[in-house]
């Protein structure tokens, strides 16, 4: 099958910071990727490089089966859509639309039926003839987002589209994005250090740090199977727990010698021997009171702290010495002081080398 | 009851009676800061005022008048005489036709100038921040470095380089020199103003398949008119004030005002005319000042822009 995009081997260095080190990414036709990760782990500026923006140091990149390593970004059948919208500000909105097609010297005509496509695709058609300046930031992005559509592009990159916008038109027009790319079913590639948008856009994730690709997978098996101890703190909020300790067969002794039963759990390969491992395990995961008294493993704890968050509440806790953050309903009521008895399934939960830091 | 209530409403026209804090803080006008601020910047005001002043008044008064030593008594019978001797008849050097030879060559000299260096500077500074190339770093830093070097130091190999290039003592000789002189300082301008633009926008143009010039006129030229209006009058006033490449370059019949100007006033036949030397460099002083008082706060504004990002 041909893929839609594909990177191969690709590696960038600024003088003598490595960027991006033998990255490898390969695409799919109509699959929307997410890239995920921190500021600085390099995912704009792979974008970037995908676009034709940034000078590659080495390797390549294909798009729908061409070499376009050394063209020009118009020839590389992409379009983007930048955070700051980088819309020209002393153009009209239809001006805006219709730079691209106008640069490219396309007749009239067809301009008018590009334009107005994809100003009927996005609403935008009240506001073809106001300047950018008199738009508020979710029409300004929804203009971006035309500017890519009119260009009838197989690609498009979204560098952090919706970082500039509040709360809630940001979960709007994630929405819309999504509802654009089932309409559409382009390949879109979108860089965002926001976990949230990356989990409910995403075909797959590439989570990345340091210029490299730590995990590519569909969004389930990024929450639920992390590769590594990165992946697994990086993604979700409040973050994993973590209880380091020791795995011996089908036993995990913690660091304060509380036994937690791993019988269940999938291991990879099974480690022989004893080894140094960490547990990790999901805040909803850990169940309370009477749900606790069915898991493989309970203990009683102390409430520390409780945040009711409307919907549900956290609340933290110690089990085996250190600090535990779990889930429950907000129904549930909850005092500091309270002794709870809380539980969990390691088959839920992850393991990993507690040297390696990978996924046992 | 009724008492306290009264008290608490009333203003502190009582003393001892204390205001509940409420609504704007008032502010005195007559403070002792203010006071002194104030004080300063009449004072100074003043002290620099004061030339012109004494310039705008004897070029109105009659000689008999000026000798009479008042510099700073209001004219008598105030003429407009020396004005218009100084712009028609009088003598620089050889000729006696006033200034207005010397006002059209500065104008010739300085349109020209202003408008190639200002462009030249603009493209420079564009390239220098969207299309970094091999060395344009270096190339920026001495470019920079030229702005330090005294004009002294250059002058004999320019006329030299403008002897061989066949224009020395032209129009043209004098404006290669001041849009070369231009370059550092108008680069420098173009180029931090450049970069406090969105990069985006510029990736957008390429995106969209725009080339160097397309995203040159079409982006740039029409977001960059504050710190164009800076660069015009910067280079309009430095040009037009400009004495030493004006006597060196231009030859003697396309002497600037500023030239003519000290022809005027150096003038060692006969008695020296205060009027008409006064009226001649107020005449003169009127462009630069123009540009000022129309241009101020744009000035003030584009300066700090482009002063801010490095």
């Amino acid at each position: 099958m041909q893929h839609s995009v594909s990177i191969r081997d690709l590696s960038l260095n600024f003088g003598n910071v490595k960027v991006l080190e033998h990255l490898n990414l390969d695409i799919a036709q109509g699959e929307f990727i997410v890239l995920l990760g921190p500021s600085g782990c390099g995912k704009s500026t792979l974008l970037n490089c995908i676009a034709g923006l940034l000078d590659v140091s080495d390797g390549q990149i294909f798009i729908s089966g061409k070499n376009v390593t050394w063209l020009e970004p118009k020839d590389r059948g992409i379009g983007m859509v930048f955070q700051s919208y980088a819309l020209y500000p002393q153009m009209s909105v239809e001006r805006n639309l219709s730079f691209g097609l106008r640069v490219a010297g396309m007749p009239k005509d067809e301009i008018e039926r590009r334009v107005a496509r994809a100003a009927e695709i996005l609403q935008i058609q009240p506001l073809l003839n106001r300047k950018p300046a008199n738009l508020s930031g979710g029409q300004r992005q929804r203009v971006a987002i035309g500017r890519a559509l009119v260009r009838d592009v197989d690609v498009f990159l979204f560098d952090e589209p919706l970082s500039n916008l509040d709360a809630k038109l940001r979960s709007d027009l994630r929405v819309e994005i999504k509802r654009l790319h089932q309409r559409l079913k382009n390949t879109m590639i979108y860089v965002t250090h926001d976990q949230i948008e990356a989990l409910t856009l995403a075909d797959r994730i590439a989570i990345m740090k340091n210029g490299v690709i730590q995990q590519l997978a569909d969004p389930h098996t990024i929450y639920n199977k992390p590769v590594n101890l990165y992946v697994a703190g990086f993604i979700g909020s409040p973050s994993m727990n973590f209880i380091t300790g020791s795995v011996d067969g089908t036993t995990f002794t913690a660091a304060d010698g509380t036994k937690i039963p791993v019988g269940a759990y999938d291991f990879a390969a099974s480690p022989a021997g004893s080894l140094k491992a960490v547990l990790g395990v999901r805040p909803e995961h850990i169940l309370l009171g009477d749900a606790a008294q069915g898991m493989p493993f309970k203990t009683t704890a102390e409430i520390e702290i409780v945040e009711p968050m409307g919907s549900e509440t956290l609340a933290w806790t110690k089990v085996a010495g250190v600090p535990v953050t779990f889930r429950c309903s907000s129904d549930i009521p909850l005092a500091v002081g309270d002794k709870v008895t809380v539980g969990f399934d390691i088959a839920r939960g992850s393991l990993f080398n507690a040297e390696t830091e990978n996924r046992l | 009851m009724s008492q306290t209530a009264t008290m608490a409403g009333s203003t502190p026209a009582t003393a001892g009676t204390v205001v509940e804090a409420r609504g704007p803080k008032p502010k005195p006008f007559f403070t002792p800061r203010k006071i002194i601020i104030y004080s300063v910047l009449v004072f100074f005001s003043l002290y620099y005022l004061f030339p012109l002043y004494v310039m705008v008044m004897t070029s109105l008064k009659t000689m008999p008048e000026i000798r009479f030593g008042n510099i700073f008594a209001l004219p008598q019978a105030p003429t407009f005489d020396a004005w218009i001797k100084a712009w028609t008849s009088a003598c620089t050097g050889l000729n006696c036709q006033g200034l207005s030879p010397g006002f059209w060559n500065s104008v010739k000299i300085t349109i020209p100038s202003t408008i190639v260096s200002i462009f030249i500077a603009a493209v420079n500074g564009y390239a220098l921040v969207n299309w970094r190339f091999r060395g344009s770093e270096i190339f920026f830093a001495i470019l920079i470095f030229g702005s330090f070097i005294p004009y002294q130091v250059m002058l004999y190999p320019l006329v030299m380089i403008t002897r061989e290039m066949g224009i020395f003592g032209s129009l043209q000789a004098v404006i290669l020199i001041h849009t070369v002189f231009g370059m550092p300082i108008l680069t420098l301008l173009f180029r931090n103003y450049f970069a406090s633009l969105p990069q985006e926008l510029f990736k957008a143009a390429r995106v969209d398949g725009a080339g160097f010039w397309r995203i040159f006129f079409e982006i740039m030229l029409p977001m960059s008119l504050p710190i164009f209006v800076v660069a015009l009058i910067l280079q309009v006033t430095g040009i037009w004030n400009d004495f030493l490449f004006g006597v060196v370059f231009a030859g003697t019949q396309n002497y600037p005002m500023t030239v003519q100007l000290n022809n005027i006033v150096n003038s060692v036949q006969g008695t020296p005319d205060y009027s008409v030397n006064m009226a001649a460099t107020v005449l003169t002083g009127l462009v630069p000042l123009t540009v000022y008082f129309v241009s101020g706060k744009w000035f003030v504004r584009g300066v700090a822009a482009g002063a801010v990002k490095g």
